[in-house]
């Protein structure tokens, strides 16, 4: 699984890791965000390529599992 | 929330925005001003002295309303973190930038919207210059630029500028014998709408921007990235309404809230390029600091410092502007405006490709 680390990026910086690391064509990546607008940006984002995404939260960070 | 809410959310908010900002202009506000982030920011500077551009000096309860809505909304809702040290002094230089070419055209992003819903064309080159901007900054986003990231900070940090706001505000209220005022008929800061209004429309905008991320700069540059228009919606959402307003009060009110053409709009001026050029620079400035100028208040208000030194550069920016002839006024833009603008396109390219095409560190 790819991981990616985008703790302290702002938008749009994390949704365009995502979509780099998307063109790799995997079924499943983790990516981890430390706001909700970031949070909120990616999930939208990998929704919208047909990805499920679920998100757990521990001390503010958010990590969204990405799986098609 | 679902994709469907978010859109709505923001669709709803920017309705809501759009009306407070022509009520606003009946309530006193300059026309086509009831909310300009650039301007506001420049009479806040001149209110403090920091410029004596007689014409344009007051403490604006609107920015210190969006500050403190946006601190409310995010302490309520758990969203205030401190944080900060993303390239500060670069974000300082980008907002002094953002704000001489919001200060050539007489306008930040929302009052581009607010121009356009009042009738007035010029604000089309705005509009335009203010897209080719965004496609600038864009082009380098996509190709890797960053400021780096952000860490996290001790809430005392996170909480200065909405204690400035609200010291402000205490000034403001019971000693304004401290501060800067334009005397009555001798520009735009001498008109303004009732502080405790003018306070409340601050506070539901900053509360509504917090909530739904709303920013101009956001909108063009998502739609254009990533084929997504949450944030336009709210852009759109605002001309529309504001633009109804404005037609409404016309025909009930005896006053002229749209004229459309290009002469003689309020508070603009005819320089289609200059107007355009100066768009341009506050466009490219704005999304390689990752927001219009509203969205940075809000952020500040959240906590983000780095967005706190981005107000602080476009106070600054707002100061030399007047203090060095570089803003336009009706009559259009001046020499030493134009060479700054240039400048500016200059600087925020070089900052630009900089922190894209550096080396693995």
């Amino acid at each position: 699984m790819k991981k990616i680390d985008a703790r302290g990026l702002s938008c749009p910086e994390p949704v365009i890791l995502t979509r780099n690391a998307l063109a790799s064509g995997d079924s499943s990546y983790e990516i981890i965000v430390d706001n909700n607008a970031s949070k909120e940006n990616v999930t939208r984002f990998a929704e919208h390529q047909g990805y499920k995404v679920q998100i757990a939260e521990e001390n503010g960070e958010f990590t969204l599992s990405l799986q098609k | 929330m679902t994709k469907t809410n978010e859109k709505s959310g923001i669709i709803v908010a920017g309705i809501i925005i759009g009306v407070i900002a022509a009520s606003l202009v009946a309530f006193g506000n300059p026309a086509n001003m009831g909310f300009c982030i650039a301007c506001f920011i420049r009479d806040t500077a001149g209110g403090l002295g920091l410029h004596s551009a007689a014409p344009v000096q007051y403490v604006r309860p609107e920015i210190i309303g969006i500050i403190l809505g946006s601190f409310l909304a995010a302490a309520l809702t758990k969203e205030f973190a401190p944080r900060g040290g993303s390239s500060p002094m670069t974000r300082l230089t980008l907002g002094f930038f953002a704000m001489i070419g919001c200060l050539m055209f007489l306008g930040c992003p929302f009052r581009t919207v607010l121009r356009l819903a009042g009738g007035d064309l010029n604000a089309l080159f705005g509009l335009a210059g203010f897209v080719v901007g965004i496609l600038c900054g864009v082009f380098f986003l996509s190709k890797g630029y960053s400021l780096k990231r952000t860490y996290k900070l001790p809430a005392v940090e996170g909480t200065v500028m909405p204690v400035i706001a609200a010291v402000l505000l205490i000034l403001l209220a019971c000693v304004p014998a401290l501060l800067h005022f334009s005397e009555e008929g001798a520009g735009p800061g001498a008109k303004h709408a009732p502080l405790l209004l003018a306070l409340a429309a601050g506070l539901i905008v900053g509360i509504l921007a917090q909530k739904t991320r709303l920013c101009m700069v956001g909108g063009v540059r998502d739609a254009v990235l990533f084929r997504e228009y949450k944030l336009i919606l709210g852009f759109l959402a605002i001309l529309v309404s504001a633009l109804a307003m404005n037609l409404i009060m016309t025909a009930a009110t005896s006053g002229t809230y749209f004229r459309l053409g290009f002469a003689e709009q309020p508070v603009a001026h005819t320089d289609g390029l200059w107007n355009a050029l100066g768009m341009m620079l506050a466009g490219f400035s704005c999304v390689l600091l990752g927001g219009c100028p509203l969205r940075q208040l809000v952020l500040s208000g959240e906590g983000n410092t780095d967005s706190a030194v981005t107000i602080i550069g476009l106070v600054l920016g707002a100061a030399f502007a007047h203090n060095f002839g570089l803003a336009s006024s009706g009559a259009g833009p001046t020499a030493n405006g134009k060479i700054a603008v240039i400048i500016g396109l200059v600087v925020v390219c070089c900052i630009a490709c900089l922190n894209t095409f550096r080396g693995k560190e």
